[in-house]
């Protein structure tokens, strides 16, 4: 279609969906008048298991089931970036090239580092207390790793990196979390039941496997973010396109791998 | 232990196996990740036959219910009705025979990473299994998601070609746009109801009148559904995608992925929408309906007018959703049963007919129907599995598609007289083009087809093969898988136990007041009367006419030059179909508003 | 108004679908995809807000405060993920598209037709 007859196609589609949306919203009640039976069994629910952070509960206790789909989407598009932003058969890699970093950035990102690694850390570890959680200290811990790229420059991260860990890391908080189910179920409960002592509300080991879950999502996503950048940045900084000449091929037999295993025994 | 502990256990085990893969891949040789992968599959399907089983001989609870987490009505309910149930066995089946057909397929998977292809197929199966499984809506959104994340990336799988990505990425954009849709319409539901489980939102919508908001609601609910079972016109992502895809994901794209939109179209309707606080019964018929004959003539039409093999059976796929969602549409328990009995054999033939096409990909490095012509003599056994393949597609007794058309036309016939008319013509056409392909291309029948027009509105269909190099001698997965899957397909005719249990899946699955007392209350319900699906005079005759007039069709059409003149008149139709992600974003919106007109004198 | 918060999701929406048919660029695509989902996030927190209420974490609140929907809250959570995948998988099948066809525009995308 022309430009001009996609836009008119467009706009027909959208004003039917306006005055759709529209009807829907004036029959929705006030906004902050909802009423919410299942948010109160929420609430009762998640304080019967001694977990402060009623989302964490929902999350890992409750509909823990949604977020072993929503772990599993996050294992699979990891997989599936791996997958994608494999090197290409006519593709070749070169050595990254050191970089020169201006004093105050290197300072400012070498003094952040530990400390949001820190950060991250104590979101995942207080998932069940306080607002966070695995997912949100996760993505926070595997971007201050990538501080040291700012730092310094992408061999320094590499060093810091072992890929293979981190895979196998990933694949473990998967796993992690599909066992912890599968042993509440050999214990004789429900799958993902919450089978541990519940502990103190509002202290660290309170939430039962709320608490395991937690962490295992933490790993996971921590891990899988740091393979999932590690594909992009390769591809902006080690894979260069078929015709692309200069640099210093490294193996140009390598189809499809990455040099890491290469660069570990070095 | 209670069988409907084992539920969730049919979406966690090929987890676990896809885990184990990923972690273990790099040190592991080929042939250990691959019967690994197929060791998880086996056992997940293993998993859901025993569920369908108990489904079938209910204990005094019903069939099957798990609260995961033991969350009675605060958590996310697990379902193992028999049509469920059945569909997450069906969907563990076909990954099976993908991943046994898949033996011998990609030479060079991606180096050290040799276990991610057997897992992303083993997350796919968990994510179509939850779908199947699942009572919660939200929780359907999740592993609607899932199954979609999953297929973008196995869509894209061989990056050193153009076609598969541009296909991946619309495939992506609007199923996850459709997504979102869906989620607006779930949580316009949550404002209303305050709950997610289908029981639950339909018990609390029939306290109510239907309003604007339910109307909307169930607009946006369906429209991602509709996006993932390709309705017209929500339908143009999935040629693209199925043209391009590795042959064994096609498999499961075709097979059973779409299936579950319609199937997600139906679940949804029957557990939330049906009552009087829902959409009422005409409405609901006439816009599936509509969408529906629509679906399945453009997929008819635009089926015939391919070359490129892969992309005639995704047009195929498209025109039978068409059908499945009249059979959908009529709302009656033999509708529904002719339908599901009517997917599973489509399923068997059309996952068949691709690994046919995967074959001849491999060995010719093409899959054009024009440069192809003749040329696949040497393969008199693939040639044989096509032809059958296209025989049982266009619905000849006693294959199961046939038995499936058969009932799902009865049961269409008593809502619109010329609705049977409609599933002939639509599976002549398309068993037609089937027949015509593997005529030239198996026996080189008729004139050699010419190029006539150069760099017109056509996708060709040279192709990079997926194995390594090109197959000197076919090895023998890839020959046993499409045989074994047509005669499953035929034996779903013929045996009648399957029959009875498929009918007896539609009538519990129509039945609303029984899904959520079962689900809510754990009470057992008596099987609504019902006629299950049979072979009856008429529909054999129509069986044979529809396969008669496939082979007629296919005939005349290598007998004869093509009609330039028809071709000329369904050519702004075919440019339609221009790869443009901003045009099939355009149309997705403009099918929302469709439906909506479709179904806006619901309100009162 | 007090549906105000509601049709601003629904506004977000058509935005971002708006950006998606006119788009010259697929990255800008993928972007306007992930301006789409928010009209989610915005819609379940909007439908989660009780009047007077504060986050539904007891950690140094009394167990009877007026709390808003936590359910909302981790449906939202779970969105956030969902979106941010998908963009990084759709992002990764731009870089290579960038690669084998060396243009981002999908005007000039013509491998896939009729």
């Amino acid at each position: 279609m022309s430009p001009r007859v996609r836009l008119w196609v467009f706009l027909v589609g959208a004003a039917g969906f306006a005055a759709l949306f529209a009807a829907a919203c004036l029959d929705l009640p006030a906004f902050g008048t909802v009423p919410h039976p299942y948010g109160v069994r929420a609430v009762h629910a998640a304080l019967s298991h001694h977990t402060a952070n009623v989302i964490a509960s929902v999350n890992f206790d409750l509909r823990a089931f949604d977020t072993l789909g929503e772990e599993s989407i996050l294992f699979s598009a990891v997989i599936g970036t791996v997958v994608l932003l494999r090197q290409a058969r006519d593709e070749h890699r070169k050595d990254p090239e050191p970089a020169t970093v201006h004093p105050p950035v290197r300072r400012f990102a070498l003094l952040t580092l530990p400390f949001a690694l820190l950060v991250g850390l104590y979101v995942i570890a207080h998932g069940q207390i306080s607002p966070g959680g695995g997912f949100q200290g996760g993505v926070v811990a595997a971007t201050a790793l990538h501080l040291l790229y700012i730092a310094a420059d992408y061999r320094a991260l590499e060093r810091v990196r072992p890929l293979t860990l981190y895979e196998i890391g990933e694949a473990a908080g998967e796993a992690a979390y599909v066992i912890t189910g599968l042993a509440a179920v050999l214990a004789g409960s429900a799958f993902l039941a919450n089978v541990l002592p519940f502990g103190t509300l509002a202290t660290l080991s309170s939430g039962g496997t709320a608490m395991v879950l937690n962490a295992a999502v933490g790993l996971e996503v921590t891990s899988g973010i740091v393979v999932l950048l590690a594909r992009f940045l390769d591809q902006a900084v080690e894979i260069e396109e078929p015709g692309e000449g200069g640099g210093s091929p490294r193996d140009t037999r390598d189809s499809g791998g990455n040099g890491d295993d290469e660069r570990e025994r070095a | 232990m209670d069988t409907a502990r084992l539920l969730p256990l049919v979406v966690a085990v090929p987890l676990l196996g896809a885990a184990v893969l990923v972690a273990t891949g790099r040190r592991l040789p080929r042939l250990v990740s691959d019967i690994v992968g197929c060791a998880f599959a086996a056992a997940t399907a293993a998993t859901a036959l025993l569920v369908l089983f108990r489904a079938g001989h209910p204990g005094p609870g019903g069939y099957p219910v798990e609260w995961v987490g033991g969350w009675q009505r605060v958590g996310i309910v697990l379902v193992g009705d028999p049509l469920g149930a059945g569909l997450a066995a069906l969907v563990s089946l076909l990954v099976v025979a993908v991943l046994v057909y898949s033996w011998r397929y990609f030479e060079e998977p991606p180096r050290r990473h040799t276990g991610s292809f057997p897992a992303l197929i083993l997350v796919f199966q968990a994510g179509m299994c939850g779908f199947a499984l699942t009572g919660d809506l939200f929780n359907a959104f999740v592993f609607f998601e899932l199954m979609g994340v999953v297929a973008y990336a196995l869509t894209g799988f061989r990056v050193e070609e153009p076609k598969p990505l541009q296909g991946a990425l619309a495939f992506g954009v609007v199923n996850s746009l459709g997504a979102y849709v869906t989620l607006l319409g779930i949580t316009l539901l949550y404002a209303r109801t305050g709950e997610l489980g289908f029981a639950q939102i339909g018990r609390r919508l029939d306290t109510e009148g239907p309003d604007g908001l339910v109307l909307a609601a169930f607009v946006l609910v369906t429209t991602g559904l509709l996006v993932k079972a390709a309705a017209v016109p929500f339908h143009f992502w999935l040629p693209d995608a199925h043209a391009v895809a590795p042959t064994p994901v096609c498999m499961l794209l075709s097979g059973v992925m779409v299936e579950l939109g319609v199937y997600g179209v139906a679940r949804v309707y029957w557990t939330v929408f049906s009552g009087p606080g829902g959409l009422s019964h005409p409405d609901f018929t006439r816009a599936l309906l509509v969408l529906g004959v629509l679906t399945a003539l453009l997929g008819a039409v635009m089926c015939w007018q391919q070359r490129h093999l892969k992309r005639l059976l995704a047009f195929s796929t498209v025109a039978h959703t068409g059908l499945f969602l009249i059979g959908v549409a009529v709302l009656t328990p033999e509708g529904i049963s002719g339908t599901a009995l009517y997917v599973l054999g489509h399923a068997g033939v059309k996952a068949a007919l691709f690994a046919c096409a995967g074959v001849l990909l491999d060995r010719y490095a093409t899959v054009d129907e024009h440069e192809l012509f003749g040329r696949a003599r040497e393969l008199p056994a693939v040639g044989v599995l096509f032809a059958v393949g296209g025989l049982a597609l266009s619905g000849l007794p006693p294959f199961g598609s046939g038995l499936g058309k058969a009932a799902a036309e009865e049961a269409a016939g008593h809502t619109a007289v010329w609705l049977p008319a409609l599933y002939v013509l639509v599976s002549a056409v398309t068993g037609g083009a089937v027949l015509r392909a593997g005529l030239r291309i198996f026996a080189g029948v008729g004139r050699r087809p010419r190029d006539e027009e150069e760099g017109g509105p056509e996708t060709t269909g040279e192709e990079e093969p997926e194995t390594g190099g090109r197959l000197g001698r076919i090895p023998m997965p890839l020959l046993a898988v499409p045989a074994g899957l047509l005669a499953a397909s035929l034996a779903l005719g013929v045996v009648p136990a399957v029959a009875s249990a498929v009918g007896r899946a539609g009538a519990l699955f129509t039945d609303t007041g029984g899904y959520r007392r079962t689900v809510l209350d754990g009470h057992a319900e008596a099987v609504p009367a019902h006629v299950p699906p049979h072979w009856q005079l008429t529909g054999i005759l129509l069986g044979l006419l529809s396969a008669a007039l496939a082979i007629t069709l296919a005939t005349l059409a290598v007998r004869r030059p093509v009609h330039t003149g028809t071709a000329a008149l369904l050519a702004p139709v075919r440019r339609l179909q221009s790869g443009h992600i901003g045009d099939y974003v355009a149309w997705l919106i403009a099918g929302t508003a469709l439906l909506t007109a479709l179904t806006v004198p619901g309100v009162r | 108004m007090t549906v105000l918060p509601y049709l601003v999701a629904g506004w977000i929406f058509l935005i971002g679908v708006y950006g998606l048919v006119t788009s010259r660029d697929l990255i800008h695509a993928v972007g306007c995809l992930a301006v789409t989902q928010s009209s989610t996030y915005v819609l379940l927190l909007a439908v989660g807000y009780r009047n007077g209420g504060t986050a539904p974490v007891f950690a140094d609140a009394p167990t009877d405060s007026r709390v808003v929907d936590p359910v909302v809250q981790a449906l939202a959570l779970t969105d956030i993920v969902v979106g941010a995948t998908v963009t990084a998988l759709l992002l990764a099948l731009v870089v290579q598209l960038r690669k084998r066809h060396g243009t981002v525009d999908p005007d000039a995308l013509s491998e896939l037709k009729g």
